[in-house]
């Protein structure tokens, strides 16, 4: 494996991460993900090839755009492409929201033509492959906080096990070199070859079981659970350290029933450093809008009282249990 | 958030009467108070002419303890007030005799008011003006200026802290706490008897200077008397037991101190106190006179009077809590003009370093380094500045709470790295345990206290050198020539050329500073000496020299860097867009420069979004900080000044950035005409994107141990530091960037939100504190342009 090549897909390198593992924290979001869970509040890590984000609000309606796309998916409603690329902007309907460029999602594929035409900032390409060494570059900076705080690197997504193997191999050895710690992210819905080959060079795994049930995992997901309970059990086997992370979500699996599956699923099979509850949240939504998708939205988050009810609930059963990150 | 300071909004402080004294800081409307200038008049007309200058000064500071109007309000503990009441503010006319103007102006402005009376107008005009119209030190100061000097003072390249106030930005001595004055009056005798007129040049202005001291003891011995008859005499008419009692023990306080050294912790803070009377009322020292290391000083009292049962901690909470209560009892002299632009607060700097190292390089936290927390906790006043140094051997406790209070969001306490501070010292050439004494004052200005004069002489605006440079040394603002005919922007065929050019314009303004100060200190040294201030700094008597004169054992003037953030990103954005990637001409940038970028969209874009910039750890833009930051340095650091000692740099901005962003076309960078440039050495608003992590590294990137002192400023949302992660991580940040030589870090965490519906709606935010720079302020008393500032700076949000 060569470090230096560009095999790895990242669509965000988070600083100052101090909710994602212990202490201050670099997290690397890998953009892919076997799973698609409809909450999902990072809809931009779910496919593994980069994607147009549009920020209408910054877009002043120049149209430089519309002529650098290759693939004629820009269209301007104030002009053709002949008038594209004048330096004048184009005058903006009064009407709220109105915007005079827009694109073809089916026709893009997040080229990034018009993102280097655009000056103001709002056209974005989300997801660009990177070399481990280069990652490791810019992880390392940070190395005075992680040392302050007990902190270091957590690999997140997306799924950051459905990388090219070699390469993240590649990454996690330079990072053990480095001294710095690594927490794993990971839906666990993955080979458990690849979870065995990652297992010696990470010091704690964030461990997402979402529902108990593999009817209605499949339903929320477009997975069944079987795996990601298989490698659980055997992450177990292995004596790796371990945090579940279980997104508490009304409409999925927030009620007593589902928490009590979970409770069981996970209690049988590992011994859980912490059970942490994730309260959903909809930071997310606004996110679907910019990559010209329409969000689910029938999602909400559990009222404080239920979650204390499924902490004291997973706590009944011995786990140490936090809400929150 | 919930948790938001209300100053005003409930009683605060752990007593019933503490809460009452500190409702009547709160409350009492800041005003004039002519008292001051009519007695030091008085002595003028009695003593002018017929003796030294020093001797001048020190009769003056006698006359007004003499019969200054005293004041020992309703349950006061610790006694001692400029005015004649809370929020009287005494001036200063022979400093800056201010004109009818002036006056108004003070009266009817809408921030930072002083009420002034018809009364007050008819005093000044008949009387003082007269008298002080061709005395005062301004009047000296601007004549003694040249033509270039006044130019460049006018558009706005630098500012100069004398112009309406003396120096004077110190710690004194902790002698105080072991000597009484009369103990400094038989050292004073001492020295006059080893002065050797035989062989000795400087023998007469010697013994003149050492008369002066001796006058000085003899005025705070008067003030100390005076106040132990009132409080006896209030004792007698008093019905109330307790109360009478108190006044008992005040009066037998004031009979200790200041003639002898104190002998319990409450007699400690009141000899502080009476010092701190004396300092500033003799000159105007403006800001920061201030206690420093104030746990360090009080512990051996604390311990002592605990162990003797004559102590609660308790009461020595109360006890400190009426020394806050003082503090913010006295508003800032009134300033006008440019002075009143670089500093808009009524804030009078006084600045206390709890924690640190002991002078054996132990850790320095103690118990009263905890009461000190509780205390500034409890009290949330603007005075003092209560700020915490943090070393290696601080524990995690000590600083735990120190970032609770932090967190609350209104500014204080800053934090400041010792090791940073030990080793700015050192590298200064100060001895290890004076650098170990030492600590920051006023904003976060390294000193070692009680052996320094160390000046703040102005602040020095490095973003307009750069304009000026573009446009072959002229002031495309004033239409002046000011600088040198290097040639403008187009004529640079390189950036290497432009940052030669740029180089020496910075030199040229420097040596027009500098050379200027250098005067203004022998004017301070032969017309307006500090003698009561050069009792109780260590060294003046041994060498029978003033303060002002280089009396100290150390002597650094400061000159002080503003704009670093927008500097670096407009050579920056020049050298990236410009010559390294040819995205635009100098010219096409010059036009757009012109325009405020309005017909120049593209070119804003470019710079705003698609440029390094300093503040996310991007070696690009930090390069260019790097050298342009040791270009400053290198300009001014060595430099002799006029008291024996050396010019240093430190970086930090007061409110100056406001107004030297005014004075200022648009700048490369994207920041558009008048608006401010940064502040401190935090990144230029909106500049940071990566988080604070990055922010610190470029910082650390700056060589900040070879200054006298950095500021930075960090905006956090209330979520980022709530609960005990955000906690925690929040220590562990100042401690990894303190690992890394940071000077200071200070934080805001108040939501944009909440901001902004204060500037909506002042009067419902009467109580919103927030850090501005060194210091923390009512929001309601800023400026339009630095609230909107203020709101703009980055804040950090969770992940």
């Amino acid at each position: 494996m060569n470090p230096a090549e560009k095999t790895l897909s990242v669509f965000n390198i988070q600083r100052y991460a101090i909710h994602d593992g212990d202490g201050i924290r670099t997290t690397v979001f890998f953009k892919g993900c076997p799973l698609r869970c409809a909450w999902c509040h990072n809809p931009e890590s779910q496919r593994f090839e980069p994607e147009l984000v549009f920020h209408k609000e910054r877009c002043d309606g120049c149209g430089r755009c519309v002529s650098r796309c290759p693939d004629g998916a820009i269209v301007s409603a104030t002009g053709s492409a002949a008038s594209a690329g004048s330096m004048a902007p184009a005058a903006l309907p009064e009407d709220a929201g109105g915007n005079p460029i827009t694109t073809d999602r089916t026709r893009c594929v997040g080229c990034g033509g018009c993102v280097k035409a655009c000056l103001s900032g709002a056209r974005e390409l989300t997801g660009k492959p990177w070399a481990p060494e280069e990652i490791l570059a810019l992880v390392k900076r940070d190395a005075p906080f992680y040392e302050s705080s007990g902190g270091g690197v957590t690999l997140s997504g997306g799924e950051p096990l459905a990388q090219d193997t070699d390469a993240l191999e590649s990454l996690l050895i330079a990072l053990r070199e480095e001294g710095l710690t690594v927490t794993v992210d990971t839906c666990g819905h993955v080979p458990w070859a690849t979870l065995a080959r990652v297992l010696p060079y990470v010091d704690l795994f964030l461990y997402d079981v979402k529902h108990a049930d593999g009817e209605a995992h499949r339903l929320f997901t477009g997975e069944g659970n079987a795996q990601i309970l298989e490698n659980l059990a055997r992450l177990g086997e292995a004596g790796a350290r371990l945090d579940v992370r279980v997104p508490v979500v009304r409409g999925v699996n927030a009620e007593a029933g589902a928490m009590e599956a979970i409770a069981e699923a996970v209690g049988t099979r590992i011994r859980p450093r912490r059970v942490r509850l994730l309260p959903y949240h909809s930071t997310g939504s606004g996110k679907y809008d910019k990559l010209g998708r329409d969000y689910p939205g029938v999602f909400s988050a559990p009222d404080a009282s239920a979650l204390e009810d499924f902490r004291e609930l997973f706590d009944a059963r011995g786990f140490h249990t936090v809400i929150g990150g | 958030m919930d948790d938001i300071v209300l100053a005003y909004g409930a009683d605060r402080g752990s007593t019933p009467r503490v809460q009452k004294l500190r409702r009547e800081s709160l409350e009492a409307v800041p005003r004039l108070y002519l008292e001051r200038a009519k007695l030091v008049t008085e002595a003028y007309e009695r003593y002018e002419g017929a003796l030294s200058a020093p001797e001048l000064r020190a009769m003056a500071l006698r006359h007004l303890m003499e019969h200054k109007t005293l004041y020992l309000g309703e349950g006061e503990l610790i006694v001692g007030e400029k005015g004649d009441e809370p929020q009287a503010a005494p001036t200063f006319p022979e400093l800056c005799c201010h004109t009818l103007e002036d006056m108004k102006v003070m009266n009817d402005r809408e921030l930072i008011s002083f009420r002034v009376t018809a009364e007050d107008m008819t005093y000044q005009e008949k009387t003082l003006i007269p008298f002080w119209e061709k005395r005062s030190m301004r009047r000296r100061l601007l004549e003694a200026m040249t033509p270039e000097w006044k130019d460049a003072y006018e558009a706005g390249l630098f500012t100069e802290f004398m112009e309406q106030r003396g120096p004077g930005h110190t710690v004194g001595s902790e002698n105080i706490y072991i000597k009484g004055f009369l103990d400094y009056k038989r050292e004073i005798r001492e020295a006059m008897g080893a002065v050797d007129s035989r062989r000795d040049p400087r023998a007469l202005a010697r013994l003149e200077q050492l008369r002066a001291m001796d006058i000085c003891c003899d005025a705070i011995l008067t003030l100390g008397a005076r106040y132990a008859a009132l409080a006896d005499s209030m004792a007698d008419k008093e019905p109330d037991e307790a109360r009478k009692g108190e006044l008992r023990q005040i009066a037998e306080n004031c009979r200790v101190v200041p003639a002898h050294k104190p002998e319990t912790y409450w007699q400690a803070i009141q000899m502080y106190w009476f010092v701190h009377i004396c300092v500033t009322t003799e000159l105007n020292p403006w800001d920061a006179y201030s206690p420093g290391r104030l746990d360090q000083h009080l512990i051996s009292f604390y311990r002592q009077d605990v162990a003797g049962s004559v102590l609660s901690r308790g009461q020595a909470l109360e006890l400190l809590e009426c020394l806050w209560v003082k503090f913010n009892n006295q508003p800032a002299p009134p300033k006008v003009g440019i002075t009143l632009k670089e500093s808009s607060t009524y804030t009078d700097f006084a600045n206390i370093n709890t924690g640190g190292l002991d002078p054996l390089g132990e850790d320095g936290v103690n118990e009263v380094s905890y009461l000190i927390l509780d205390c500034m906790d409890e009290m949330r006043l603007l005075q003092p500045s209560s700020n915490v140094q943090i070393s290696r051997k601080t524990p995690a406790r000590f600083l735990r709470r120190a970032c609770e209070i932090s967190r609350k969001g209104w500014g204080q306490p800053a934090f400041y790295n010792t090791e940073a501070i030990l080793q700015e010292l050192l590298g200064a050439g100060k001895s290890i345990t004076d650098a170990r004494k030492g600590g920051s004052s006023g904003c976060v200005e390294t000193g070692a206290f009680g052996n320094e004069a160390y000046i703040l002489t102005g602040y020095f605006n490095l973003p307009k050198i750069l304009e000026i440079t573009l446009h072959g040394g002229m002031d495309p603002v004033g239409g002046k020539m000011l600088g040198l005919p290097l040639g403008s922007a187009e004529s640079f065929g390189s950036y290497e050329a432009l940052f030669e050019a740029y180089e020496k314009q910075v030199g040229h303004f420097v040596d027009i500073k500098t050379r200027g100060s250098n005067l203004i200190e022998q004017l301070y040294a032969a017309y307006m000496p500090a003698p009561f201030l050069s009792v109780i700094t260590n060294d003046c008597i041994s060498k029978g020299m003033d303060y002002n004169a280089g009396g100290a054992r150390y002597n650094t003037s400061y000159l002080q860097g503003v704009g670093i953030g927008t500097i670096t990103d407009s050579l920056a954005a020049v050298k990236y867009n410009v010559f390294d990637k040819g995205r635009f001409t100098m010219g096409e940038l010059m036009e757009a420069l012109a325009a405020d970028f309005e017909g120049h969209e593209d070119i804003l874009n470019l710079v705003r979004n698609s440029t390094p910039k300093y503040g996310n750890d991007d070696d690009y833009a930090d390069d260019v900080m790097r050298r342009v930051f040791a270009l400053y340095r290198d300009a001014v650091t060595g430099r002799p000044n006029a008291r024996g000692g050396g010019w240093r740099i430190n970086m930090l901005p007061t409110t100056c950035h406001v107004y030297f962003g005014e004075v200022m076309l648009a700048s490369p960078n994207g920041r558009q005409a008048h608006k401010p440039v940064s502040e401190g050495i935090s990144p230029d608003k909106g500049a940071d994107v990566h988080g604070p992590t990055a922010v610190l590294r470029s910082c650390a990137k700056m060589d900040q141990l070879s200054t006298g002192g950095t500021l930075l400023n960090q905006k956090f949302t209330p979520g980022v530091v709530a609960g005990d992660t955000g906690l925690a991580q929040m220590a562990n940040l100042i401690r990894a960037y303190f690992t890394m030589d940071g000077h200071h870090i200070q934080f805001n965490v108040i939501d944009r939100q909440t901001l902004l519906d204060a500037q909506a709606r002042p009067d419902e935010y009467r109580d919103l504190i927030v850090r501005v720079a060194g210091y923390s302020d009512h929001f309601r008393n800023l400026s339009r342009a630095l609230q909107d500032e203020i709101i703009a700076r980055t804040e950090q949000t969770p992940v």
